[in-house]
């Protein structure tokens, strides 16, 4: 018998569709002096006294494991903050796991809740990770489809529509990657009038939480009566603190989930990145202020980008959250795929196709405003001169 | 409400236009508020930062502390108002600490420099004493890296 690397493969795991932009990506990265919206992550760098603190720990040897759940002066910190910020209580000692980005806690709770034969509901579009992993853990993919006329927020009609008795594990994205859509305090309550009365669990994806232009500011579903317990809130220091590369993120949950999701992170990971905690504990402590300075920055762009979208002629809702916003290319004749391809090779402007996070997003095309508005300037003029051309 | 000055502290060289749509607010409104900046003294120029030292250009700069007598019932506003006269004379400060006055000074050589301290500056009434340091290399000004060109190292696409 001869060895068949491919036969020794997760069949599930093959199955899995690679990312829908990595053709795109391929094309982009051959290019020289592509002029790129399609970046999700922000531009600024990690302010300096948080990668001080992170040098200031390798200077002092603190390179050591630490504790599973991460640093115990890390998780009070972050329970302080989610106390400060958002008026929610999370003990320290068991309800709070310190992960390696926002990514693994998404990982961890999913691998921990799901099971073959479960159902788990994601509203699309939204990030790309929730499909596949829950698929990765034989559970069946709920989608509900948010719409445009809705601003892409996930109703509750539609969400009493997907459950059924196997439905295990709401994901909710919000603020939202692609859209830059949030739900508010209202739409939050009416979502959980939904999931009162059910054994559901929320995974509420927060990591955009403090890019929310409104002037309410964000409110996570756990803050909503009733639904702390069922809540496990995954959040992380890479969009907030632009701490992208030092991969730390958090989960908050109660502690029967919290003890089950710290066995698996013992057993996969050990502990986030020692100095990228020590990094977070400054964050987290001191970085308030900018924090504030990048949310205001960000607020200047995305009204200028929207503006300018809508000019073009490629409506744009106005969006709340995250640093995206996500023009309406249909008046183009041409697909998602074909508008951002076509893009690229004729100006070397690199956007992402809206369907590479959900078949519901054709027609849409998600635009990154963590840029530089000379840089915007740049891409919506040459967006202009192509589509005058077009 | 995000400040306009604060926009313009960050982004000097926008239109109007672009100004209203980045603070949502109206365009006339905000052409007006700047009127009134300008009258008031608070907004008072708009210049871009650009990096001499890549360029041909022959110059040197001197930070200058000089320890001065105020004169009485005048104090220090007299003496800054005659240092700031000079056109070598690009920056003036009061100080607290070991000495009252810091002047930065530009020239095209260090003899310029070096000649402007001793016949203009030193020889004045009030001036007790001088100490000259030039500068060597700039590094970064008004909060502007000069040295390190930025480079964005992020994908070109990511999620």
């Amino acid at each position: 018998m001869s060895f068949d690397p491919n036969s020794l493969l997760n069949p599930v795991l093959t199955a899995i569709k690679p990312s829908g932009i990595r053709k795109l990506f391929d094309i982009a990265n051959s290019m020289e002096g592509v002029i790129s919206l399609g970046i999700g992550e922000p531009d600024f760098p990690t302010p300096w006294h948080i990668r001080d603190a992170g040098i200031r720990s390798l200077e002092g040897s603190r390179t050591q494991y630490t504790s599973n759940a991460g640093m115990i002066e890390l998780r009070r910190s972050i329970s302080e903050y989610l106390q400060r910020r958002f008026s929610l209580e999370y003990n320290p000692d068991s309800n709070i796991l310190v992960t390696v980005g926002g990514s693994e806690a998404i990982d961890l709770c999913m691998r921990a809740l799901l099971i073959p034969g479960d159902e788990v509901i994601i509203p699309f579009p939204s990030f790309v990770c929730y499909a596949p992993i829950a698929e990765l853990c034989g559970a069946k993919v709920v989608p509900i489809y948010m719409k445009a006329e809705d601003n892409f927020k996930l109703t509750a009609t539609d969400l009493k529509n997907a459950i059924t008795d196997k439905t295990k594990l709401l994901v909710l994205p919000f603020p939202n990657n692609p859209t830059g859509a949030i739900m508010d305090r209202q739409d939050l309550e009416a979502i959980a009038d939904v999931l009162r009365d059910t054994n559901i669990a929320v995974l509420s994806d927060e990591i955009y939480a403090e890019l929310n232009y409104t002037e309410e500011g964000h409110v996570s579903i756990a803050q909503i009566d009733g639904m702390k317990e069922r809540t496990i809130l995954a959040n992380g220091f890479s969009k907030a603190y632009s701490m992208t590369g030092w991969r730390m993120g958090y989960l908050c949950a109660a502690s029967a989930f919290v003890k089950q999701f710290t066995k698996l992170h013992q057993y996969a990971i050990m502990c986030a990145p020692t100095t990228s905690q020590y990094a977070a504990i400054e964050a987290i402590r001191y970085g308030d202020e900018d924090v504030a300075n990048m949310r205001k920055e960000y607020n200047y762009r995305r009204r200028f980008i929207v503006d300018g979208f809508n000019k073009l002629g490629l409506t744009c809702f106005e969006p709340q959250g995250a640093f995206y916003c996500f023009p309406c290319i249909k008046s183009t004749g041409l697909t998602s795929d074909e508008f951002c391809q076509k893009l690229l090779y004729d100006k070397k402007v690199a956007l992402v196709p809206g369907t590479a996070f959900g078949d519901n997003a054709e027609g849409f095309i998600r635009v990154s405003y963590a840029y530089s508005i000379e840089h915007i300037k740049i891409a919506l003029d040459k967006i202009k001169e192509w589509l005058s051309n077009e | 409400m995000e400040s306009l000055l604060d926009l313009l502290d960050k982004h000097g060289n926008l239109t109007i236009e672009e100004m209203s749509t980045m603070l949502g607010r109206d365009a006339a409104e905000i052409a007006a508020e700047i009127d009134e900046y300008k009258n008031a003294g608070i907004i008072v120029g708009n210049k871009l930062i650009i990096n001499w030292q890549k360029t041909a250009r022959e110059f040197v700069t001197a930070l200058i502390e000089v320890k001065v007598t105020p004169k009485f019932g005048r104090g220090f506003d007299e003496i800054a108002e005659r240092f700031y006269q000079y056109e070598q004379v690009k920056s003036v400060y009061l100080m607290s600490g070991g000495y009252d006055i810091a002047l930065i000074i530009e020239g095209k050589t260090l003899t310029e420099v070096a000649l402007f301290v001793s016949q203009k500056l030193a020889p004045m009434d009030t001036v007790i004493s001088t100490a000259t340091h030039f500068v060597l290399k700039k590094y970064k000004e008004d909060g502007m890296l000069l040295e390190i060109p930025h480079k964005d190292e992020r994908q070109v696409i990511s999620f």
